[in-house]
């Protein structure tokens, strides 16, 4: 058990730990008592252990230092976690992808586990996208509504799901692996004190322990983990877009909408949010789009680029690219795809003289069907591709472009 | 102001090797650099020392060794290291990775403004114990942060980059950010820097300097376990589309991806 306790000769009574207790568990009493200073003060601070959570707020507001706290670990019974929560991310009410695709696979091992898949939605005004939630295959929907919450920050949104959970129990927590989930979870795995697996591509449950079997890459990609978290819960995990299939839509589909409060006049607040500004650069977003138009060094110059975007505004794709590309001024960052850029799954990649350096591969290596464009055929894309073609891209895309353009009947 | 790197000393390649007997990484003969992501964190920090004032101190967890990296950071102009060494921390996760450095923060002789760490490491690629690492000091982070548009004691002004834009933010300080490749070019160390860093003294902390507690350590208090480490299943290898003209080629191709539904 954990301990915590008042030193008397020590406390002014002035007070200040009050204000600092998020659970509203101090309060100062009647006792005249001698410091150890020789001072007589009048009042002495009282904890009320049935509020008490033991979070150690009020040991470090105390100048004093007259509050003790002991903190020991506890491992919780497991049988009081149950169900799986995804964290359903919105910016700006609008719900990322990959939630819909973590509920399918929430589901997936609710079945076998026995249990409901969750979604937890954390904003402002965001009560009427629940629902939406629920037609993708959610059973309950935990929804916090506050301005607070109007735009994405670490602490409040952490507070509140380290909040939740501790109210709740959850046994496996999944979130987008979106630079939000990455940054937001591990502030709160930290919180609770559990383990986080970052950026999985594999999820499974072991039956007998109901660990989460959680796989990822790692070095880059060059090897895969299997990770557990079998002494904690909840197990969480950030899981990367596009691995798992999201549900088709079901407005049929019924399902529990539970709103819950929380009081943030106790929490510390410090990040403020000024104002977002969009990257306009990029017409379709390149880690949701379904087909990405990519260039490297084989092109050449920036110029190629423009011939890789006639060939991706008439797919309805997005236009991504090598660091080499990149690096070399032809094209900005945020095209970049591979380790040091953004992570990729599309249903079609085609790679326009792109070796396909392992940085490289790591990023695109999981969409469905890889098209290589390149002038040598021993280059490391050519052996992955689903369909490669020896050549010379300046030759070969714009008869692509012809054909496509005959395919769709367009002049 | 006080500005603190935090940096991890990599194996320099990412094709490492699977120990068949054992099941673990081979480690030994594989060269150790600063991973590439803390090259920007060291970076700015070093520049905001000498644009404000103050001075830099970096940091590392990791074996004898890691000593290398930080020798490496002290040449390019941090002016204090400290490597967190003992038997004890090795093994660790994000959790117990991210408690033990901030125990050794919190050692620190004098206050912080700012830690600033790369926004992943090259080998685990989690992105995680920087935030981890402020929530376990209690001050703010903004991780992927692109660019510092303002700094002084006590306030920070930062954007974060994000899938689909970027993010202004201000946090009150003590805080910590996480930082991008598009924030900075690292300089190389000069000649001066080196001769300097040799004779510079790095201190060596324990559990027992740091005061950590011992279940929250290493191994043992790592949450995460790795069950079992596999090499990915190779992507099956394709077919090449050939023809005598490009035209030929182009609509093989497509004729290809619309059968299977991919041009709509």
């Amino acid at each position: 058990m954990s301990r915590i306790e008042i030193i008397i000769n020590k406390c002014t009574g002035c007070g200040v730990c009050i204000k600092s207790c998020p659970y509203g568990a101090i309060t100062l009493v009647d006792s005249p008592h001698t410091l150890e200073s020789g001072r007589t003060v009048k009042q002495v601070a009282v904890i009320d252990l049935n509020k008490c959570t033991y979070c150690g707020a009020c040991v470090e507001a105390c100048r004093y230092k007259a509050i003790l706290l002991q903190k020991e670990e506890v491992y919780y019974d497991f049988k009081d976690y149950k169900n799986i929560w995804i964290y359903a991310e919105q910016r700006r009410s609008e719900i990322a992808p990959v939630v819909f695709e973590l509920i399918a696979k929430g589901k997936e091992l609710a079945e076998k586990l026995n249990c409901k898949v969750c979604s937890v939605l954390l904003g402002n005004k965001i009560k009427s996208l629940a629902n939406e939630l629920i037609y993708y295959g959610s059973d309950v929907v935990y929804v916090v509504d506050d301005p607070v919450l109007e735009e994405f920050l670490d602490e409040p949104y952490a507070e509140v799901l380290a909040w939740l959970i501790k109210e709740e129990k959850p046994e496996i927590l999944l979130m987008g692996a979106t630079n939000i989930g990455r940054s937001f979870a591990s502030r709160v795995a930290a919180k609770v004190r559990t383990g986080l697996t970052a950026d999985c591509t594999g999820l499974d449950v072991d039956l007998e322990t109901r660990n989460l079997l959680q796989t990822r890459p790692a070095f880059g990609g060059n090897i895969m983990a299997t990770i557990l978290t079998p002494k904690h819960r909840p197990q969480m995990a950030t899981v990367r877009h596009k691995v798992f299939k999201a549900l088709p839509k079901d407005t049929t589909r019924r399902g529990e909408i539970i709103e819950k409060h929380f009081d943030f006049s106790k929490v510390k607040i410090r990040t403020k949010f000024l104002e977002f500004i969009k990257d306009t650069t990029a017409k379709v977003n390149l880690a949701e789009a379904d087909i990405i138009v990519s260039g490297g060094r084989g092109l050449g110059g920036p110029e190629g680029f423009k011939l890789l975007e006639e060939l991706a505004d008439l797919l309805g794709g997005a236009v991504g690219a090598s660091r080499a590309a990149v690096d070399a001024g032809w094209i900005p960052y945020s095209h970049q795809v591979g380790q040091t850029g953004r992570t990729v799954a599309p249903k079609l990649y085609i790679a326009c003289g792109i070796s396909g350096q392992i940085q490289h591969l790591v990023g695109m290596s999981s969409s469905e069907v890889i098209v290589a464009i390149n002038k040598d055929p021993e280059a490391p894309m050519m052996k992955i591709a689903t369909y490669s073609i020896e050549g010379d891209l300046y030759e070969i895309v714009p008869e692509i472009i012809k054909a496509v353009k005959a395919y769709k009947g367009i002049n | 102001m006080h500005f603190v790197v935090c940096i991890k000393q990599v194996p320099a390649t990412t094709s490492v090797q699977i120990d068949p007997k054992t099941g673990t990484l081979k480690r030994e003969g594989v060269e150790s650099i600063i991973n590439p992501f803390d090259e920007y964190a060291i970076e700015e920090g070093i520049r905001l020392k000498e644009r404000l004032g103050g001075k830099t101190t970096v940091i590392t967890m990791g074996p004898p060794q890691a000593e290398q990296a930080l020798r490496e950071a002290l040449s390019r102009g941090c002016d204090d290291a400290i490597l967190l060494t003992d038997k004890a921390f090795a093994g660790a996760d994000t959790w117990a990775t991210a408690y033990t450095l901030s125990c050794a923060i919190k050692m620190l002789p004098d206050p912080f403004d700012l830690i600033i760490c790369g926004k992943q490491a090259s080998d685990g690629d989690t992105a995680q114990v920087g935030p981890s690492l402020a929530e376990m000091l209690d001050i703010p982070h903004v991780a992927y942060v692109r660019k510092i548009s303002e700094i002084r004691p006590g306030y920070i002004k930062v954007e974060r980059m994000l899938e689909d834009g970027v993010d202004v933010l201000e946090m009150s300080l003590p805080a910590l950010i996480t930082v991008v490749k598009e924030i900075n070019t690292p300089r190389l160390p000069s000649l001066k820097g080196v001769l300097a860093a040799r004779k510079k003294q790095i201190l060596h902390w324990n559990k027992e300097t740091i005061k950590a507690e011992e279940d929250k350590i290493g191994l043992t208090g790592s949450p995460t376990q790795v069950k079992k480490i596999f090499y990915p299943p190779p992507r099956e290898a394709g077919e090449r589309i050939s023809g005598s003209t490009p035209k030929e080629i182009a609509e093989k191709l497509v004729k290809k991806l619309s059968e299977i539904g991919l041009l709509r």
